[in-house]
């Protein structure tokens, strides 16, 4: 399973959404498929797009919020995970894709390629609604139904160590964070 | 216990006249009596932390949805946190409003606060963080208020350092 092909799959449904992804290949594979103003790529800060996500969901809880995560990053915040739990907002998505390697700094393999299980770690932390998909007609309605559901889901992908051609997004992240700020408006920035 | 309730309310309800919504925290002595004020109000968004750099995560993420928000830690918390201060709260131009709980200074008994207390004020001088000590219940809230004006004008963290003269009853 390809991460580009669950992105894809799942583009649609995040039309509505407070999208925050990691750095790296999640981030310019989801520009790649067509960025909207409601897409923030965190391109830096390792571990901390979870709690963001927590953040805007605990500041809006009518906004349904998505987290686009990643093995690494994940693993750098481990103790998020119990945050996450403990206020469950019911308007969070939480998918990991989990390729068990750092994919943009060489390919070094993560903790999750020596058996570390995150799905199991997050159910583990609390998060009842968690579970690993390794396939992409198993990922499409896992995915959906999270971003759906009223409760906080988390859905780890396993998905193969491969990434975009180029990393290269012609947006600076001063302008991403500011459009994104005012997507999150409740005029969605329409009013000046 | 000799952690001042009174003067705790005073930074606790100076808080919540300059509009913060949410409050990220790890508790600690001194912060005892104010994590519970936010605990106890229906009106706060209080999230309790397992590690401070994820607070930073929160107010980030509260900012960018138009809530105010402040971050409750120890010094040492401060130290825990810096890479996201660094790579999210300053690279991204976020105001992060941080009450520190100044462990380490002067009159301090606890030996495994001393090193941290010599770290802090270099480090958030070194980070650029304008930095202030709330010592003086009188000036309280008019340095809370300054504080997030500065924070939201400068779109940057700013440090104000919860002093033992504030948050301790006893003398020494």
């Amino acid at each position: 399973m390809r991460r580009i092909d669950c992105l894809r799959a799942i583009y649609d449904e995040l039309s509505d959404c407070a999208v925050v992804t990691i750095m790296g290949a999640v981030a310019a594979e989801l520009y790649s498929l067509g960025h909207r103003p409601n897409f923030f790529y965190l391109e830096h800060a390792m571990g901390l797009a979870s709690s963001m996500g927590l953040g805007i969901a605990l500041a809006q809880p009518r906004r349904k919020v998505v987290v686009l995560d990643g093995d690494g990053s994940v693993l750098m915040n481990l103790g998020g995970l119990t945050t996450l739990a403990r206020y469950a907002p019911g308007n969070l998505a939480h998918i990991v894709f989990d390729n068990q390697s750092l994919l943009s700094v060489g390919g070094f393999p993560t903790a999750t390629a020596t058996g570390s299980d995150l799905a199991g770690i997050a159910a583990a932390a609390g998060i009842r609604n968690a579970r690993t998909v390794g396939r992409l007609e198993e990922f499409t309605p896992a995915a959906v139904e999270a971003i759906n559901a009223p409760e906080l889901a988390c859905v780890v992908a396993k998905v193969e160590a491969v990434g975009p051609g180029s990393f290269h997004m012609d947006l600076h992240l001063l302008e991403n964070r500011f459009e994104f700020q005012r997507a999150l408006r409740p005029d969605g920035g329409s009013k000046p | 216990m000799p952690v001042s309730e009174r003067n705790s309310r005073l930074v606790y309800d100076a808080l919540v006249a300059t509009g913060v919504e949410v409050v990220s925290a790890l508790p600690e002595t001194w912060l005892v009596h104010l994590i519970r004020l936010a605990e106890d109000d229906p009106a706060m968004i209080l999230v309790r932390l397992a590690k401070e750099e994820e607070g930073v995560g929160i107010s980030a993420g509260a900012h960018l949805a138009g809530r105010r928000s402040a971050m409750l830690m120890q010094n040492h918390g401060l130290l825990q946190a810096v890479n996201g201060i660094v790579s999210l709260a300053q690279l991204y131009k976020i105001p992060l409003l941080m009450l520190i709980s100044d462990r380490g200074h002067l009159g301090e008994p606890d030996p495994w606060q001393t090193q941290g207390g010599k770290a802090t004020r270099p480090v958030l001088d070194a980070l650029g963080i304008v930095t202030d000590e709330l010592r003086d219940p009188a000036t309280v809230q008019h340095q809370v208020t300054r504080g997030m004006t500065v924070a939201e004008s400068s779109l940057s963290p700013v440090a104000l350092l919860l002093t033992r003269d504030l948050m301790w009853e006893a003398s020494g």
